[in-house]
């Protein structure tokens, strides 16, 4: 090469290599994070699953550590009932705020309602775990009665979960219904439809996709909400349908087990990562759900 | 006369779609080149490779070579971010930093290991593009306090202050109004005593008024290249008459 | 005809319109509601009267049978040497000898140690302030011996007092400093090398199987429950680093909220960084500068204000959190406040947790005015990030 060849000339440039190296790093902390999880709850439950057979586990109705007995379900069902009190509550307030500010909301209201709505998800779990215990707890016993409503029950944690989770369906549901093209709502509104039939018959199927995945993406966080089931639901596995009554679930039985005495190393430490296990498996399965119907759908709708 | 950048059989692609079809083309030293056709015929995306900045865009593919004198600016051995420094480049928009007037003009300079009286630096390069009475006294402002063609100014002035030998202009002046326009184009004349320059524009009177030579391309193929007297009054090719006759474009 | 029939259609579906819209501003508003109950409640719980019923009298163990206001401070002095025990009057006169404190400091070493006042029954500020008779009568009935005292439980002993098996003088001291040393840790850990990946991601990584891996990886991350990442911290930095972190310490905490919050940081940064125009790139690349350089100087500058604000947000998460820190080992009783991060550790929020869960008002009580200390550090938190996002945006426009 010339002399303006060899200006032109790649140099090693070792501060460029090196921050190219530590950014990369970086971002591998993240897998090293994952498979860490992983590596964690399978070894731990595998231990679990040694001494505990896994088909019992899933199907037992009885969690009984003292009597040898591993039945998931009361947990699980637990879980599930507060889960879809919470989505009692916060799909439809959720989905009729989130029309309200994508089609309705004026400047003004939504200058006030998006603040509401972040500080409301923004509250710690803590306070509203409190909340529950100390205000709907009583609120319910007072309405049903105090033979009906148990001191701890699972409606005051599922409904106070709602109030915990409406912000993240509203703003998830108000940013699929804002995607839809203005075009779709002008042609709506040229053949002489009024603004809530534009709503529903064309917005919202519009953004189907988007707004099933705000759901599910919202059952999924109240499956795995802690505090708030931890401090009002109650403390002991039960296996009932009854909302009224009190029932732990799978995180409030971790986060009550841990807090205590525990030893490494015993069945009931094991148990834990198992329970674990079943909670990020059904998290996880939601999650990749939730992505996927956007993905299928909403490529189709847009 | 000599050629400081030439292509061979120049290429581009962006994934499938071939956007410049084997190109030769030699551009003298001081002198201003047009290139130009209308839109979508791979002008833009001929003048970004003569720096490398089409490998910005993923999936852009070179076949054909660049020569920047003697050397094929392609080779595996070119540092990009050198030859950047020797071959500068205005953008359509106006894309000053978000910094002083005198920062802006400065970074560059620095960051190339330039060492000059950088007040001495700012005045000559705010003086090349006219636009030194105009912010002398406000050198400390945020570049973003300028109109359009202030703003274009000084990133020409920003591209000169690193001395490159070549000055890639897209499409300068396609942003801004006719009288920044025109204040752009009187710079040019002046510019090329010290500068190459290449330049990319859709307005056909411009490229008439101020380059030396022209290339039409069309389609991604070059169709003719000369002197611009001759493109504009003399053309060979059917289709250039036609663009330049205004039958379509 | 037609015509009718078609007006009073479209009137009908006007009306039906105007009706749904109506419940849609009241699910609005009812979320607004919400928002100032929840609030409102713990006000509520922070203050009002208490029923205290003392354990002894200090007529009965005074030295002469006199009462409190007959007697003056060496009389006071005399009671309490009298009745204490020989081993904690060491332990006060070692700290300060008696003669030496001032009378409020001798009252609350009295009560403390020898009356042994306890709460019976607390009422909230609602029942206090409307309600005097009612709490009257049930005194008179169910306690006739406690004496009602108005009482905040948010009050400078709060703050100062650690924790104590007795709600009158139980503190967050323990926990604020232990969410502080906690936090500045995670900060350290998770915004370097949140930022960092962020970078890597948009700025450098090629579009190729394993980039998308890596991006999904840590959208997946941010879905995870909290509690799991406090197994993976039990697991991993209480138990098998043990030989790092020394067990159930601050530093495994912080580390543990540290990988929790790191996938929001992240996406967050994306984000900023995603904002910033191609074009300021592309002058800064055509000048010759190097991709670092054109980062450094241009690029991050232009977004800090959102990458800040985005931090601040994801250390708004960490100090909320409670499972993960229950998980990992919080304390349930600190003999001292932590001063180095191989410390045993509590946090306010697990603090809170904690005594909502203890049977009695009075936990509740102190548990809400904690809570309200705890919003007045978020909002404080919250504040400072929308402050300083507009300090930066100032400065760039400047």
């Amino acid at each position: 090469m010339d002399s303006i060849g060899m200006a032109l000339r790649r140099r090693p440039k070792p501060v460029e290599q090196l921050i190219r190296a530590l950014l990369f790093f970086c971002a591998t902390v993240s897998v090293l994070t994952t498979i860490g999880i992983v590596w964690t709850l399978l070894s731990q439950s595998l231990l679990f699953f040694r001494q505990v057979n896994p088909f019992e586990f899933l199907t037992g109705t009885v969690w009984q550590p003292q009597i040898g007995e591993f039945g998931v379900l009361p947990l699980v069902t637990a879980t599930l009932i507060t889960s879809l009190i919470s989505m009692l509550i916060a799909l439809p307030v959720g989905m009729a705020i989130a029309i309200y500010l994508a089609e309705f909301a004026t400047g003004k209201v939504r200058g006030i309602l998006k603040p509401v709505l972040e500080v409301l998800a923004g509250v710690p779990t803590i306070v509203y775990g409190y909340f529950a215990l100390t205000m709907v707890t009583p609120a319910l016993r007072s309405v049903f009665g105090q033979e009906t409503v148990g001191f701890y029950n699972m409606a005051s944690a599922g409904i106070v979960m709602g109030i915990l989770i409406l912000p993240l369906v509203a703003s998830m549901a108000e940013d699929a219904l804002s995607a839809v093209p203005q075009s779709l709502r002008n042609a709506a509104w040229a053949m002489g439809a009024t603004r809530l039939e534009v709503t529903f018959g064309v917005v919202i199927p519009s953004a189907l996709s988007g707004i099933l995945a705000a759901f599910i993406l919202a059952l999924s966080r109240a499956v795995g909400e802690t505090m708030i089931v931890a401090i009002a639901a109650g403390a002991g596995p039960k296996f009932t349908l009854n909302p009224f009554a009190a029932a732990e679930t799978m995180t409030g039985h971790i986060v009550r087990i841990s807090g205590g005495d525990l030893s490494y190393d015993s069945i009931d430490y094991d148990s834990l990562f198992a329970i674990a296990l079943l909670l990020f498996v059904i998290t996880f399965g939601l999650n990749i759900l939730s992505r996927k119907i956007v993905r299928r759908f909403g490529e189709a709708s847009a | 006369m000599s050629v400081v950048l030439s292509t061979r059989k120049l290429s581009i692609h962006y994934g499938t779609f071939r956007a410049v079809n084997s190109v030769d083309l030699d551009f003298e030293a001081n002198e201003i080149t047009a290139i130009i056709g209308p839109s979508g015929c791979g002008k833009s995306t001929a003048l970004r490779s003569f720096n490398r900045m089409n490998e910005l865009i993923p999936g852009t593919r070179v076949e054909g070579e660049v020569l920047f004198q003697g050397t094929n600016i392609y080779d595996s051995e070119v540092d990009p971010v050198e030859l950047r420094s020797r071959i500068g480049m205005v953008f359509q928009k106006p894309n000053p930093f978000t910094k002083s007037i005198f920062q802006n003009i400065v970074w560059g300079a620095k960051i190339n290991g330039i060492h000059a009286d950088y007040d001495q630096l700012v005045e000559e390069s705010l003086k090349a593009v006219a636009l030194w009475d105009e912010v002398k006294d406000k050198l400390k402002q945020s570049a973003n306090s300028l109109s359009g063609g202030q703003q274009q100014r000084l990133c020409i002035a920003r591209a000169l202050a690193i001395q490159p030998e070549i000055l890639l202009m897209d499409e300068p002046t396609s942003a801004l109004d006719p009288i920044s326009t025109s204040r752009i184009e009187d710079l040019m004349d002046e510019l090329k005593k010290k500068y190459t320059i290449i330049i990319v524009t859709h307005n056909m009177q411009q490229a008439a008024r101020i380059s030396d030579r022209t290339a039409f391309f069309l389609n991604g193929d070059m169709i003719e290249f000369g002197l611009t007297k001759d493109i504009f009054y003399k053309p060979r090719d059917t289709r250039t008459e036609n663009y330049i006759s205004g039958r379509f474009g | 005809m037609m015509n009718g029939n078609t007006t009073m259609r479209v009137a009908r579906r006007r009306n039906l319109g105007k009706a749904l819209q109506l419940v849609f501003l009241s699910l609005t508003i009812l979320a607004v509601l919400v928002l100032g109950v929840l609030l409102g409640n713990i006000i509520d719980r922070s203050f009002g009267i208490s029923a205290i019923e003392y354990a002894n009298k200090y007529e009965d163990i005074s030295a002469d049978g006199a009462t409190l206001e007959e007697s003056d401070d060496t009389a006071v002095i005399e009671t309490i040497t009298l009745n204490l025990r020989p081993r904690t009057l060491d332990a006060l006169e070692a700290e300060k000898p008696l003669d030496e404190r001032k009378r409020s400091e001798l009252l609350e070493i009295l009560e403390r140690e020898l009356l042994q006042p306890s709460v019976v029954r607390s009422w909230s500020l609602m029942q206090s302030l409307f309600g005097r008779e009612a709490i009257a009568d049930e005194l008179q009935e169910l306690w006739p011996d406690a004496v009602p005292r108005w009482r905040s439980w948010v009050r400078a002993e709060l703050l100062l007092g650690s924790q104590s098996m007795d709600p009158m003088y139980a503190g967050i001291r323990g926990a604020i400093i232990g969410t502080f040393i906690t936090i500045l840790i995670t900060m350290f850990v998770a915004l370097p090398i949140g930022v960092g990946a962020a970078i890597w991601l948009e700025e450098y990584a090629p579009d190729n199987k394993l980039t998308r891996f890596i991006q999904t990886n840590i959208y997946n991350l941010a879905g995870v429950p909290s509690i799991i990442y406090g197994m993976l911290g039990l697991s991993i930095f209480v138990r098998n680093l043990v030989a790092v972190t020394q067990g159930r310490t601050i530093l495994s905490a912080a580390l543990t909220l540290a990988v929790l919050i790191l996938p929001i940081v992240i996406i967050n940064t994306q984000e900023a960084l995603k904002a910033v125009p191609q074009s300021l790139r592309h002058a800064s690349l055509a000048l010759g500068a190097s991709q670092w350089q054109t980062i450094r100087h241009h690029v991050l500058p232009a977004c800090m204000d959102r990458i800040l604000t985005g931090a601040i947000l994801g250390l708004s998460r960490a100090i909320g959190e409670t499972a993960p820190l229950v998980v990992v080992g919080a304390s349930t009783f600190l003999t001292h406040d932590p001063t180095s991060v191989f410390d045993r550790f509590t946090t306010l929020p697990v603090q809170i947790y904690q005594w909502t869960s203890l049977p009695g008002a009075a936990w509740r009580n102190l548990a809400g005015a904690a809570i309200l200390m705890l919003m007045v550090l978020l909002l404080g938190l919250n504040s400072f990030a929308i402050i300083l996002r507009n300090r930066y945006r100032k400065e760039m426009k400047a």
